[in-house]
């Protein structure tokens, strides 16, 4: 056992883990935080994807004991309380899940697309970017849609800031 | 996943030691390969060593004409780049066109050279721009290097610190992905030095693993075209048969690309 500290969702926790302790289980078990799913054991589906210092990634990949001193945020850290952010209010106003079950992963998947590409995305680079997240319900057309109308909200919202600079 | 200590690499020596004198120990950089392997119990090393922060396996720096990139460079950063884009777009290009963007978020070029996948994307472009592959010990050219499938001339406890392209006149890459796995089925990588020799290193189709295929570097050194390559017969008996193909249709997509990455110099056809 190691001792390992995270800064998850803005929180910082200091727990103990096993060497073979993944980030994913660690999350779900030891922080309880089950919103992170696990949906294959071969690296493929993506439904266990977070951001770890900013970046999309395959939680059930990684070693906890890796990610010392990292910082995470999981989709319980997206909401601003009760209302859904902008990537979570595309997904529902485009009907862009059914089971839900991949969504939690589309989310922080398509949140560091859309940060990455400053809202500025096509339907191809959408398409492109999302391959390491399987959907097995909705056949993808409204994921695609609900990703393009959260980076134009995230555009937007840059937008001001642009304007007042010229 | 069985029972394992992890180890954070803060120095070469130290890490060096921990792999001498732990039992059953393994290096680990971004554990894309290595972490999906232990999951399924195909691997089960005791001790894992992390070399990802080690100072002497990061950046990449052009170097009059050569290329630099360290082992701990992942996909994505070999990908972005402008260093790399300036130098070898169609490196680049490949780079992101590895698994999908959350492997290349984590996985690294010194990790994949080192596995020698047969169907990785990175040993196609070391061996045929003729890359160097630097370790803690000493300096091997690509032609020696990869020694068949999953198997490299690295010896027990060796680390890559860097990889070194000599910058090629162009270069270009063609592959075929299996549309699950994201691997190649078959791909080819075709550079032409600065000296005006061709070489062609094919990925994802022979029963070896990585091979150069020489009957395409003599024709198209002679006439860089794709005619030169539709005019030759890859050998289906040298060729990988799996589920995914038969070697008579990798034989076949040898040939065709082959062709598409003379078409594709100074970039990728990815399909
Ligand atoms: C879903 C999925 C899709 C993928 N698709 C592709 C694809 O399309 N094309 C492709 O090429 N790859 C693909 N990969 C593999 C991915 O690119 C790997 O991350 C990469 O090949 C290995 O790099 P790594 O840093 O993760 O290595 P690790 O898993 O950390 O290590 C792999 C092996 O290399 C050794 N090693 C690591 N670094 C060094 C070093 N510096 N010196 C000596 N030995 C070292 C380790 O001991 C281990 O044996 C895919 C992986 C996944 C999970
Ligand atoms: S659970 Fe991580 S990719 Fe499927
Ligand atoms: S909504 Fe069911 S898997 Fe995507």
């Amino acid at each position: 056992m190691q001792e390992v500290t995270l800064r998850v969702n803005g929180e910082d926790y200091t727990r103990k883990v096993e060497g073979r302790t993944l980030l994913a289980q660690f999350l779900r078990d030891q922080l309880r935080l089950t919103g992170t799913h696990i949906g294959c054991d071969t690296t493929q589906c993506g439904a266990c994807t977070v951001l770890m210092d900013g970046r999309a990634v395959k939680s059930c990949t990684i070693l906890a004991a890796a990610a010392d001193g990292a910082e995470v945020q999981t989709i319980e850290g997206v909401a601003e309380g009760e209302r859904l952010n902008f990537v979570q209010q595309a997904f529902h106003e485009h009907h862009a899940l059914q089971c839900g079950f991949c969504t939690p992963g589309m989310v922080m998947a398509a949140t560091d697309i859309i940060r990455r590409h400053e809202g500025v995305l096509d339907e191809m680079t959408v398409r492109r970017e999302l391959e390491g997240n399987l959907c097995r319900c909705t056949g993808y057309h409204n994921i695609i849609k609900a990703v393009l109308a959260a980076a134009e909200v995230y555009r937007r919202s840059k937008a001001p800031a642009q304007a007042t600079a010229n | 996943m069985y029972q394992t200590t992890y180890h954070k690499g803060q120095s070469l020596d130290q890490v060096r030691k921990l792999h001498a004198e732990l039992p059953e120990p393994s290096y680990i950089s971004g554990g894309f390969t290595l972490i999906p392997a232990m999951k399924n119990r195909l691997a089960a090393p005791e001790n894992l060593i992390d070399l990802r922060a080690l100072p002497e396996l990061r950046g990449i720096t052009r170097d009059g004409d050569r290329l630099r990139i360290g082992a701990a460079s992942c996909h994505a950063e070999v990908a972005g780049s402008p260093e790399v884009a300036q130098s070898i777009p169609a490196l680049a290009l490949l780079a992101d066109s590895i698994g999908d963007m959350q492997v290349r978020h984590m996985g690294t070029i010194g990790g994949s050279v080192a596995n020698n996948d047969p169907a990785a994307d990175y040993p196609a472009a070391v061996l045929a721009l003729g890359a160097t592959i630097i370790t803690d010990q000493r300096e091997i050219a690509a032609h020696d290097f990869f020694t068949g499938m999953y198997a490299t001339d690295l010896a027990e406890g060796e680390i890559i610190l860097r990889i070194d392209f000599p910058v090629p006149r162009s270069a270009g890459y063609a592959k075929l992905r299996n549309p699950a796995s994201k691997y190649a089925i078959a791909a080819s990588f075709v550079a032409r030095g600065s000296d005006g020799s061709v070489r062609v290193a094919v990925t994802g189709a022979g029963e070896d693993g990585v091979f150069r295929w020489f009957d395409a570097e003599q024709a198209l050194a002679d006439r860089f075209e794709t005619a030169s390559v539709e005019a030759l017969q890859p050998d289906p008996g040298m060729m990988l048969s799996d589920l995914h193909g038969s070697a008579e249709y990798r034989a076949a997509l040898v040939k065709v690309m082959t062709a598409r990455a003379v078409d594709a110099q100074g970039s990728v056809d990815i399909c």
